[in-house]
């Protein structure tokens, strides 16, 4: 029987039998749209116009001397429009939807970038728009809930489950079993049943052929390594597949919320605490118990904050062909607040388990060594989460007497 | 443990005195396993033929609200799958109905798929239905429930072409389960004509029996499945009325289905 979307032993389609159909279709549009070169060149020229493309490859010179050992090079996602790569994968499964007459899109978010970013798409491609979310998320990243939902967007908040990203994903799914004719399902990270993980990876796969492309104009040779953090995986797998055929080591940085050994992390690949599972229309690491249920995560970034990972990066971590690490809340927050005052950059909480990780390796590498941290994106989202972190007297304040105004109203 | 010559001639032979027979649902350990024990017991005493046993999973994503806490809720009160299959051996002795599981893929693949089915047969078992387990994942899956003698239960929707009918048919043992509707279980279901149509066009792709679920909760859903399908199968209905009215309401709402 046709058998799809394997890496390895990782991926395939465990779809519900009501979905079948719609999958056939997505694939057989996804296989269009791949082997016609005039969509890639829309896709381009939309992200050249409506979004910041090429986002720039930034020197980060003030890092690099403070650490004394590799160059260090900044991938700037954060300036495409809607502040993440999320609206790469968005724009492009949005002139899919456009291709096959449909009107409506719904999609899940974590940390709320994908639900931002999809919600835009809606509004410029006038198509309807859902926006699924944790309730847990939804308190974490009000900003970017009130800003889905001025653009247009119905924003869901879930109360099944963990009241995460998993169950975003779930609440999904369960929409798209009863409006699949006119809606299409954005998923948001290169995890989910076939195609989605090679779908998602090829919008995002922009950010790698661009940064390759730039470091080879700007130094003349290939980094040493890359780094970026890995929720489902789709800004890593953005990056990486740029360097797929180069010897440039590919470095996945995870959740390591309070420390591994806490058990309060989302650290599938470099933990021992994941195994193979079937979940969410897919096969890959899931953090679960010996019965299969999944358990509880736990980061202070809401989009890494997720029970399992692209099963693409599932077979590279099996194959050796990445290395994965992970970074705790508190070295996340440190690296945030150093990039913050040596480069006047704000990287999101989930781009900053990159930069963490890179700071950790940067000092023992030569000088003569290169290396790229994608910043995913942006960190002003994170303003309540980080004042947090940071326990700013002066935010609070501003807090309380905002809080004050509204009171009196 | 109750001995069937194989699901399907028990379902003939049970449908040559019933106009349609009725499968029900439950969800095993909610509320409670002692609660789950005397639920069966009412609707087996009340003349239900066969039944689902779903052990609950963290990621139910083909149920609707009403299942899904139920889920939720067994987890949290302690609903393992060790405990599942203990409570599963208990009623097929017992009671002499065949009995499924019907759960999600990762509790059979985390078990073993072959050590699954061993133990389903051991249990005294007739089947499994696995939502998210469709013919081209099934490999491993469907050799341990034919090395088994087990019943795979597969599914078709009003979505699935009248060409992978057949490939699902070929698969399919016992019977099978034909969504009555798009969407979630547990949600309303028109019986219409377009339902009726439907169902011709399950019949035309498989010889064996048909049951019909998602969304059938009265006895008014029931009468219109007469002459169309073998197996009516009523699931969320059953939950909501024990959620409503206590255990105890199990045995009226099965008689007013029947009667």
């Amino acid at each position: 029987m046709k058998h799809r979307g394997y890496y390895g032993p990782f991926g395939g389609a465990f779809l519900p039998e009501i979905l079948v159909a719609t999958f056939d279709e997505l694939e057989s549009r996804f296989r269009e749209i791949k082997g016609d070169p005039a969509f890639w060149e829309e896709y381009v020229s939309l992200m050249s116009s409506y979004s910041c493309r090429a986002t720039p490859l930034t020197f980060a010179e003030n890092l690099t001397a403070h650490f004394g050992g590799a160059k260090i090079y900044i991938k700037r996602e954060d300036l495409n429009h809607t502040g993440a790569h999320k609206a790469n994968n968005v724009m492009g499964q949005g002139l899919m939807v456009k291709r096959m007459g449909k009107r409506r899109v719904i999609a899940e978010t974590g940390a709320g970038q994908h639900g931002v970013a999809t919600a835009t798409m809606a509004a410029k491609f006038g198509f309807d728009c859902t926006i699924y979310m944790g309730e847990v998320d939804v308190i974490r990243q009000r900003p970017n809930v009130f800003w889905m939902e001025q653009l247009g967007a119905t924003v869901v908040p879930v109360t099944d489950g963990t009241r995460i990203l998993k169950d975003a994903i779930n609440e999904a799914f369960r929409d798209w079993v009863t409006n699949m004719d006119d809606t299409h399902y954005v998923l948001g990270t290169a995890c989910g049943p076939h195609p989605f993980p090679e779908m998602v990876s090829y919008f995002q796969s922009i950010i790698g052929k661009e940064a390759r492309k730039q470091i080879l104009e700007t130094e003349g040779r290939l980094p040493a390594r890359v780094y970026a953090c890995v929720g489902g995986g789709s800004n890593a797998m953005g990056l990486f597949s740029g360097f797929f055929d180069d010897p440039v080591e590919l470095v996945g940085v995870e959740a390591g919320g309070k420390g591994i050994e806490s058990g309060l992390h989302a650290s599938r690949l470099c933990s021992n605490d994941a195994s193979p599972g079937i979940a969410q229309g897919y096969k890959t690491y899931f953090l679960q118990d010996d019965d299969g249920q999944m358990k509880e995560t736990h980061s202070i970034s809401a989009g890494l904050d997720y029970v399992g990972v692209s099963p693409i990066l599932a077979e590279m971590h099996d194959q050796g062909k990445a290395r994965f690490e992970y970074a705790t809340d508190d070295e996340v927050v440190a690296a945030l607040k150093l990039t913050m005052q040596k480069e006047g950059i704000i990287p999101a909480l989930e781009s900053s388990h990159a930069f963490a990780r890179a700071f950790k390796e940067a000092p023992e590498m030569s000088g003569d060594d290169i290396i790229i941290i994608n910043q995913s994106g942006r960190g002003d989202k994170d303003i309540f989460t980080v004042a947090d972190a940071f326990d700013d007297p002066k935010w609070k304040d501003f807090i309380c007497a905002k809080a004050g105004e509204y009171q009196n109203d | 443990m109750t001995e069937f010559q194989g699901l399907e001639p028990y379902i003939r032979n049970r449908r040559k005195e019933k106009q349609i027979l009725l499968m029900t649902h439950i969800v095993m350990g909610y509320p409670s396993f002692e609660a789950s024990y005397q639920i069966v017991r009412q609707m087996v005493e009340e003349g239900v033929d066969l039944m689902e046993l779903q052990i609950p999973f963290s990621e139910p994503m083909a149920d609707g609200p009403v299942i899904l806490k139920a889920n939720q809720k067994a987890i949290e009160s302690g609903s393992t799958v060790e405990k599942c299959m203990a409570f599963a051996k208990r009623v097929a002795a017992d009671f002499n109905i065949p009995f499924l599981f019907m759960s999600y893929a990762n509790i059979l693949y985390k078990y073993g798929m072959d050590r699954f089915a061993q133990k389903m047969a051991n249990l005294g078992l007739a089947g499994a239905i696995v939502p998210d387990l469709p013919p081209e994942e099934a490999d491993d899956y469907l050799t341990a429930m034919a090395a088994h003698n087990l019943a795979p239960i597969y599914i078709y929707s009003p979505e699935t072409s009248d060409a992978r009918m057949k490939t699902i048919d070929a698969v399919s043992k016992g019977f099978i389960y034909c969504l009555a509707r798009k969407g979630v279980t547990g949600k309303n279901t028109d019986f219409t004509q377009d339902m009726a149509d439907y169902l011709r066009r399950c019949k035309q792709a498989t010889n064996l029996p048909l049951a019909v679920g998602f969304g059938v909760k009265d006895r008014s859903d029931i009468a219109f499945l007469k002459g169309k399908a073998d197996i009516a199968v009523v699931g969320s209905q059953t939950i909501r009325e024990v959620e409503e009215k206590g255990v105890d309401a199990t045995a009226p709402f099965i008689r007013s289905l029947m009667r």
